[in-house]
């Protein structure tokens, strides 16, 4: 068997006197949907923001598609972190859409998808040019083209993530809490993007607490509290059958009805 | 009067000189400013510290002193510079410090998460500055900016007290002979006053161009 896309091992993060990660191993396959919950402060965002570098780890090692993330072992074998380039080379990637979206304010919906296409992948104009169009109508916003940020509901900017995020041809991608600062009715269409990235076998990594999501998307659950991985499974058995102490009272807390139900 | 007519050639020598010294201080220090802004933002402690104690140093210092120490001070160390020069250097170095803020400013109001969708593409750091967030910060570095201009403007008045012969100076040598304050002294104003009121309209046109960007 070959090693995993996504390869976490022992993987340790402090925040000053606060260890946010007490040691995570974590195998993620190609084509694998994982969803990553548990209680805020469990680490789950910082673990995900770990394995784009955004978060520097301090200890173990995040490997993806056999490549070290952020150090790399310099003459005498010691751990340096990555330079500059080499590390923005790793970051385009992986992909990673974000709560807040993040769009780039002064730039239109296709301008944004076509930034990391032009720049970072060094593509000609016109051909970032379609590439972008296609992604745009891809994710339901052909007529958007020309609009700015500011001019795009919540739903639709989060649609533009991310497309700019797949744009760049991940190897994975990650999404965080990509639905939370929608309002409800905007949540589905972004959702819709998503599963069907999952059907074309996008790896993704997805911290959420939309446990219907998690259900109908993902293919394997990790739930995270206090800095460690207590539960990994499929969906059935981690959210319908939960044997974790801690992982029922997290799911009675998100859904006070799933107490009284059978199981 | 008429005196203050003819006088007005002389004048307008001065507000060359003015505008001369002002150009030349605004270009270097934005140049320079920027440069050592961008460091005191994203530096390392190494990088930040003393552009920190410069910035800090600079500031608390009235110009007047700055500009005497570089025509005065400057010779007992060995370095003489002629006054228009020594004006130069005074002025540029305290704009200096006003653009490092400014920069600093600028950048640290663009939110963090705009930095993080930048890296998360995979733009290198420059390409981070230039093409993310520059663009938005320049919106907000343009209000205080053109302040900083106006006051170097305005605060180049104060080479006339190393004998620079700057509009300030050329006003007080015509009154020397005319005798007539007044007259000259208002002409003098206007030509302030017109000066740094081009620029406030400057202003606004550029902060409405750039205003489209919304967060």
């Amino acid at each position: 068997m070959s090693d995993p896309l996504v390869d976490i091992k022992g993987l340790k993060k402090s925040f000053g006197e606060v260890e946010v990660l007490k040691g995570i191993d974590l195998g993620i396959d190609s084509g694998q949907v994982v969803s990553l919950i548990g209680p805020s402060g469990s680490g789950k965002t910082t673990l995900l923001r770990c394995i784009n570098f955004l978060v520097e780890y301090d200890e173990g090692s995040i490997r993806v598609d056999g490549r070290e993330v952020g150090y790399e072992d310099d003459a005498n074998s010691d751990r340096k972190p990555r330079g500059e380039r080499e590390l923005s080379a790793i970051r385009a990637q992986i992909g990673m859409v974000f709560q807040l979206f993040y769009l780039f304010p002064h730039l239109s919906a296709l301008e944004n998808i076509m930034l990391g296409l032009t720049k970072v992948r060094g593509l000609p104009k016109a051909e970032a040019h379609d590439i972008a169009t296609g992604w745009l109508e891809r994710v339901g916003l052909a007529d958007k083209v020309d609009s700015l940020p500011a001019q795009l509901s919540g739903g639709q900017q989060q649609r533009v993530g991310i497309a700019r995020a797949v744009a760049m041809e991940p190897k994975v991608l990650l999404l965080d809490e990509i639905t939370s600062a929608l309002d409800p009715e905007l949540v589905g269409e972004v959702l819709a993007v998503v599963q069907s990235l999952a059907r074309e076998g996008m790896t993704m990594i997805v911290v959420t607490h939309e446990m219907a999501f998690a259900r109908d998307v993902g293919n394997r659950v990790v739930f995270m509290d206090e800095g460690r991985v207590l539960v990994d499974g499929p969906p059935t058995d981690v959210l319908d059958n939960p044997e974790n102490e801690r992982l029922r009272t997290f799911l009675t807390r998100l859904n006070p009805h799933f107490a009284l139900e059978p199981h | 009067m008429k005196a203050a007519f003819e006088s007005l050639p002389f004048l307008v020598d001065g507000l060359l000189v003015t505008l001369q010294i002002t150009a030349i201080v605004v270009l270097i220090s934005l140049v320079i400013g920027v440069a050592m802004g961008v460091a005191l933002t994203y530096g390392s402690a190494w990088i930040r510290w003393p552009v920190r104690i410069y910035s800090d140093f600079i500031r608390g210092i009235p110009v007047l002193v700055l500009i005497f120490f570089a025509y005065y001070g400057l010779p007992a160390m060995g370095l003489n510079l002629d006054s228009f020069t020594a004006a130069v250097v005074a002025l540029t170095a305290f704009k200096i410090s006003h653009v490092i803020e400014t920069t600093r400013g600028a950048i640290q109001s663009i939110h963090h998460g705009q930095m993080e969708a930048a890296k998360a593409i995979g733009l290198p750091f420059w390409q981070r500055l230039f093409s993310v967030i520059f663009p938005q910060a320049v919106r907000r570095f343009l209000p205080p900016w053109i302040n900083t201009v106006a006051d170097a403007a305005k605060g180049s008045a104060l080479v006339s007290l190393i004998g620079v012969v700057d509009l300030m100076l050329a006003m007080q040598k015509v009154i020397g002979r005319t005798f007539e304050p007044m007259p000259i002294y208002i002409a003098g104003a206007i030509i302030y006053f017109l000066i740094n009121y081009s620029l406030s309209t400057t202003s606004r046109r550029m902060e409405s161009r750039f205003s489209y960007i919304r967060e």
